[in-house]
């Protein structure tokens, strides 16, 4: 029964939220607390730090999430087709070929347009 | 009744952390909170028997969507994101739009005869949206291919301007 | 429909479970890595604490369980906290949709596969949030690093996923294992697509060779690097249980999951869990890793169009044939 499927799932995420915040809470309870400012500053690999936390980031990050989104939106309608495209005869196979063209031009594209470089 | 609680618990969970989202100083911490939105909303879709769509509402929102705001915040914040404060300027008037707004909705949606459903919900199954996606809606699911390249084309020209 | 006592069932359902895939999946695992890892690189593991060091783990987590809660000083407190409890969460669900036995999964959802694809989205997020919270530059760019490298390799997962469920026709695990019964294991029919979910499985998980953004000789310990004690360890137990999660899912889609003759379903899953466990292992010691942006263009240029003609294969095989 649905409900009681995903009423599982809830619990499940409630008793693990616990679980995992339980080492957590016995660290609180158990750990010595001895905070001076050296030991709370931010690691930089002996040195003192300077400068503001961040650094020049590229679009690149960008790009690679934006890509990312599209493609999976592609996916979601891979799932529902997968388990019925078996018993709808072969255009069900060919509608799908459409898609995934389509959708590989646009993989095409950004390949070409160095959306997925790195460098 | 199981059903009502159920219902009463998701929708505190979702409008509480809508609320905390649009309200946090905190931007990053405004963005995480889209999560446990996400996850109401998922709820209940739940309730409504369209468990697939709740599948796919923990995919790409929670998965997929909160990554990317996550990666703009952090690309135009830079990391002093913690420190930037949300700030409203025009409170008043903003309440009082949001209060306008909030009577003509309720208003329209109490005064709108609705379709009650007296049978149980049918059940949208990924198998079932599948048929129908196939079959009845195929044209839609082709032009949705073209909306998915256009919106990767679109994206890809309006970022890579910035080099 | 008692709710109360459903409830119930289930709180202590997930509390079993939890704690089993703590002790034997994280604890038992680090150790397991350390030995396998000490016997292919000629060293002895763990060997002191217990019998051949059976006992290491609990050691480890009662010293981590003392170790003081150092926050760094300019960092969000309350996202810091939470980062590793979402991924510990994350990699812990993942196991409801895993079928140890015939009846023996938590709850055979109908969209089983897509909701352990969901799952390992959600990792992405704490780790992404955990290196942000630090306030640290390494951390932060562990953080962007990593997410950009779990994001890359979810669609050729999620290609191998689809792949298994047209040879199945259906999304449930439990259909999937069933449906091997007829058809042999997947492991030999798409062969492929078993080589692409292993791959892309070994980076969902930051393990060698795609460890870059957590690599310690890198970036410090990436996004790991202000968390210390407790903390630290969630992180890890996200990882591993993961990870663990991942080959189940392995064995569930492509090795015929509890089938095998004599021996009970469940020796069957745990024997084939812990199979590609090695195999995992023995490829972290193995394998020197692999620059980021080789990784990236292994998961866009080859596995993900690899993944989407295989998809084809598939299906042009399966309707015309």
């Amino acid at each position: 029964m649905l409900l009681l499927d995903w009423l599982y799932v809830g619990v499940f995420a409630v008793v693990g939220l616990g679980m995992a915040a339980l080492p957590l809470a016995i660290v609180w309870a158990l750990a010595p607390r001895a905070p001076y400012p050296q030991k709370r500053l931010t690691y930089e690999s002996g040195v003192v730090p300077f400068g503001q936390a961040w650094a020049q980031f590229n679009v690149r990050y960008y790009l690679f999430g934006l890509v990312f989104v599209i493609f999976d939106v592609e996916v979601i309608y891979l799932y529902p087709w997968a388990i019925v495209f078996q018993r709808l005869g072969k255009f069900a196979f060919v509608e799908m070929l459409i898609f995934l063209v389509i959708l590989l031009l646009g993989l095409a594209y950004a390949w070409r347009k160095g959306a997925l470089e790195w460098a | 009744m199981g059903e009502l609680a159920a219902f009463i618990i998701l929708s505190a969970i979702t409008l509480v952390s809508a609320v905390v989202v649009v309200t946090s100083r905190n931007i990053v911490r405004s963005a995480l909170s889209l999560v446990p939105t996400f996850f109401g909303v998922t709820g209940l879709y739940i309730l409504l028997q369209a468990e697939f769509v709740a599948g796919i509402q923990v995919l790409i929102y929670a998965g997929a969507i909160t990554v990317l705001i996550l990666f703009v915040i952090m690309l135009t914040e830079g990391g002093t994101g913690l420190r930037v404060r949300q700030t409203n300027e025009q409170v008043p008037l903003s309440i009082l739009a949001a209060a306008v707004v909030a009577v003509l909705l309720i208003g329209v949606l109490a005064q709108t005869p609705w379709p009650r459903a007296t049978e149980s919900l049918p059940q949208y199954t990924a198998s079932g949206i599948g048929e129908a996606l196939l079959t009845n809606l195929v044209l839609v699911f082709e032009v949705t291919s073209l909306v998915l390249l256009v919106a990767l084309m679109g994206a890809i020209i309006v970022a890579r301007r910035e080099r | 429909m008692n709710w109360g006592l459903e409830i119930a069932k289930a709180v202590g359902l997930a509390v079993v479970m939890f704690t089993f895939l703590a002790v034997v999946g994280a604890m038992f695992g680090v150790l397991l890595e350390r030995k396998i890892g000490g016997w292919i690189q000629s060293r002895l593991g763990p060997k002191h604490v217990g019998p051949q060091g059976l006992l290491q783990t609990i050691a480890d987590t009662v010293k981590l369980l003392q170790k003081e809660h150092i926050t760094p000083r300019a960092a969000d407190v309350a996202i810091f906290n939470t980062a590793p409890l979402i991924v510990a969460v994350a990699g812990l669900m993942d196991w409801i949709v895993i079928p140890f036995g015939p009846t023996l999964i938590v709850r055979d959802l109908n969209i089983g596969v897509v909701f352990f694809a969901a799952m390992a989205s959600l990792t992405v997020v704490g780790i992404l949030v955990g290196g942000f919270a630090s306030n640290n530059k390494y951390s932060l760019l562990g953080g962007l690093r990593s997410a950009s490298q779990m994001i890359s390799y979810e669609l050729p997962l999620a290609m191998a996923l689809v792949a298994v469920a047209m040879q199945a026709g259906t999304l449930s695990t439990l259909g999937i294992v069933n449906a091997q019964a007829q058809r042999g294991w997947f492991v030999f029919l798409q062969f492929p697509a078993f080589v692409i979910f292993l791959i892309a499985a070994t980076a969902e998980v930051n393990r060698v060779p795609f460890d870059l953004p957590e690599a310690e000789s890198e970036l410090v310990a990436g996004y790991f690097s202000e968390y210390t004690g407790m903390r630290f360890a969630l992180f890890q137990l996200g990882e591993y249980a993961e990870m663990f999660a991942m080959a189940a899912m392995a064995t569930t889609l492509f090795l015929g999951g509890w089938r095998g003759p004599l021996l009970p379903p469940v020796i069957w899953f745990l024997l084939k869990m812990y199979l590609i466990v090695f195999f995992l292992m023995w490829t972290r010691w193995t394998f020197p890793r692999l620059r980021l942006d080789q990784l990236l263009n292994l998961s866009w240029k080859l596995l993900l169009p690899a993944g989407l003609i295989w998809i084809l294969i598939t299906g042009f095989f399966i309707t015309f044939f």
